[in-house]
């Protein structure tokens, strides 16, 4: 495995770090898709939550990738509220879980770890694909990284094609009927709005993609 | 955004302290957010907790006390509590008879009161939870988030406090309130939209000649917008879908509770209430009990909502039963 393959505890922080960036630049907007299909205030929680993450690492200092996931996970549970924060507490606590009591993670066990926080996200929401959610950008994120490596790709490379495939996606949410979450309350007129959770989703693999293969 | 706040990420714990100085008789613990009967936790007692995202008042921690809550969990505004919180209102009323979680069916407090009871049951709690989803205005079906959880929690919350009070079993308590959900239904209406501190615009456009029906207490959109009608029209088209979803035979008794949104003042409520009474009248249904009021709020929202709960003896004789909190008080 090349060197630029491994991912450190270190490299997830400042995913994390970048997360939390992006989220602020993104919060107005992210309160505005929530708005015309939920309740206004995804941005808002999820930056709060993100600020919180940051502390509780700097707090934490981690050794290992489980030490990394519980330290977040349950600050976000505690701090983001609303839905978000038992889906985004539940996939950096199993991401912890999957990554197990160790420093770094090759190519194979970053991605192996992002799909265990995937199914965990799929399992504490009991979403299914096309339900209009998270789901829609972080279940083919993770199919595209897999195929990459699948394909003799790089994680670099992983990385970048499951950004793609978030971004893709998450635009595919717009024509979807919401099926989950307040936004399921709106039925027909939930269609045409692109999902905020699934827009958060595409900058957290984004992040990844910009930390953990950099 | 015009609002009587200091800066909008303070407004949830000022407006906990405010509530503190009120209210000497209930405990508020500032860090965690919750808000707890003084005496609790009442030996012997099951406990009753609720929580949701606040912007609702008097719901929940205004009905915190003897006759009803034992403890309440405010969230930021619209936005569902936290498990850590939940955790600690449970722990703090457990008596030794178990705790009843009284959940609104919304995504974030089901997903978040399911970690909470996870953790309050590693503990060694005995938890149990309802889930109140009493919103005709939502289509029920295994493919949506299913009915939301709107005016029949205050009922729940007064009927199963009631009955904790009178020493009644936490199966019992639970049994009561799947009882009160099966038998409540409800629907709203706005007029206007809110504002979330927070957010700072208002959460939905609504033109000054419409009006939304179906409407959820955090803005949701309903069923259908269309202009503004008389308080006639409006009492009917909240009142016929309820009935439409849950028929009354004749004679049958319910309690009606007509609820301001917020920005409604009881004159409308009480305009409303008449067409209310009206409309059962013609269905041969008898009102035995009323609740006129804002009481499950969602912001400054202009709107209100009917709901109806077909009422046994049982239920009534707990309805009537003493009851000591910020928002409701009486017979005590």
């Amino acid at each position: 495995m090349a060197e630029e393959s491994t991912v450190t505890v270190a490299d997830l922080v400042a995913w994390v770090h970048r997360f939390s960036e992006v989220i602020a630049e993104h919060a107005d907007e992210l309160t505005q898709l929530d708005s015309a299909i939920g309740d206004a205030d995804h941005g808002t929680n999820m930056r709060r939550g993100c600020r919180a993450a940051v502390e509780a690492l700097a707090a934490a200092e981690p050794e290992d990738v489980t030490g990394f996931g519980r330290a977040i996970a349950m600050k976000v549970i505690s701090t983001v509220g609303g839905a978000s924060g038992p889906l985004y507490g539940s996939f950096f606590l199993a991401l912890g879980t999957a990554g197990g009591n160790t420093s770094s993670l090759d190519a194979g066990g970053t991605v192996a770890a992002l799909k265990a926080a995937v199914e965990a996200v799929r399992t504490r929401g009991k979403a299914e694909p096309g339900d209009k959610t998270m789901l829609d950008a972080l279940l083919p994120a993770i199919a595209a990284m897999e195929a990459t490596l699948d394909e003799g790709g790089t994680l670099s490379e992983a990385l970048a094609a499951g950004t793609s495939a978030a971004e893709e996606g998450m635009v595919a949410t717009i024509p979807m009927l919401a099926r989950k979450g307040r936004a399921s309350y709106l039925g027909e007129r939930s269609i045409g709005h692109q999902d905020p959770g699934a827009t958060s989703s595409w900058l957290l693999i984004r992040s990844a993609s910009e930390t953990l293969a950099a | 955004m015009k609002k009587l706040i200091n800066a909008a990420e303070d407004v949830v714990a000022e407006a906990l302290q405010g509530m503190e100085r009120a209210h000497p008789e209930l405990k508020i613990n500032h860090e965690l957010k919750v808000i707890v009967r003084g005496d609790a936790p009442v030996s012997g007692k099951v406990g009753i907790i609720s929580g949701g995202g606040s912007g609702h008042e008097p719901m929940h921690g205004g009905f915190v006390g003897k006759g009803m809550l034992d403890a309440a969990c405010p969230g930021e505004v619209f936005t569902s509590p936290t498990p850590d919180q939940m955790l600690e209102a449970t722990k703090a009323v457990d008596g030794g008879a178990g705790v009843l979680h009284i959940v609104k069916n919304y995504t974030g407090d089901v997903l978040n009161f399911e970690m909470a009871a996870e953790l309050a049951a590693a503990d060694g709690i005995d938890v149990e939870a309802v889930v109140i989803d009493d919103d005709v205005a939502v289509q029920d079906s295994s493919f949506t988030a299913g009915r939301r959880g709107v005016g029949a929690t205050v009922l729940a919350e007064k009927i199963c406090g009631a009955a904790a009070e009178a020493g009644k079993s936490l199966a019992e308590v639970k049994e009561l309130c799947e009882r009160v959900n099966a038998n409540g239904r409800s629907m709203g209406m706005a007029l206007t939209s809110c504002t979330v501190p927070a957010a700072g615009k208002p959460t939905f456009e609504l033109g000054d000649d419409e009006m939304e029906i179906g409407i959820g207490i955090h803005g949701e959109p309903g069923r259908e917008r269309r202009p503004v009608a008389s308080a006639a029209e409006v009492a009917k088209l909240l009142v016929e879908p309820i009935l439409a979803d849950l028929p009354y035979a004749e004679g049958e008794k319910a309690l009606v509770f007509v609820n301001s949104m917020g920005g409604t003042p009881l004159i409308e409520l009480y305009i409303i209430y008449n067409e209310v009474a009206k409309i059962l009248a013609e269905h041969g249904v008898e009102i035995a009990r009323n609740l006129i009021g804002p009481y499950i709020t969602s912001l400054e929202m202009q709107g209100c909502s009917v709901t109806l709960l077909k009422l046994d003896d049982e239920m009534t004789g707990l309805w009537d039963a003493a009851v000591e909190t910020p928002g409701l008080r009486w017979g005590a």
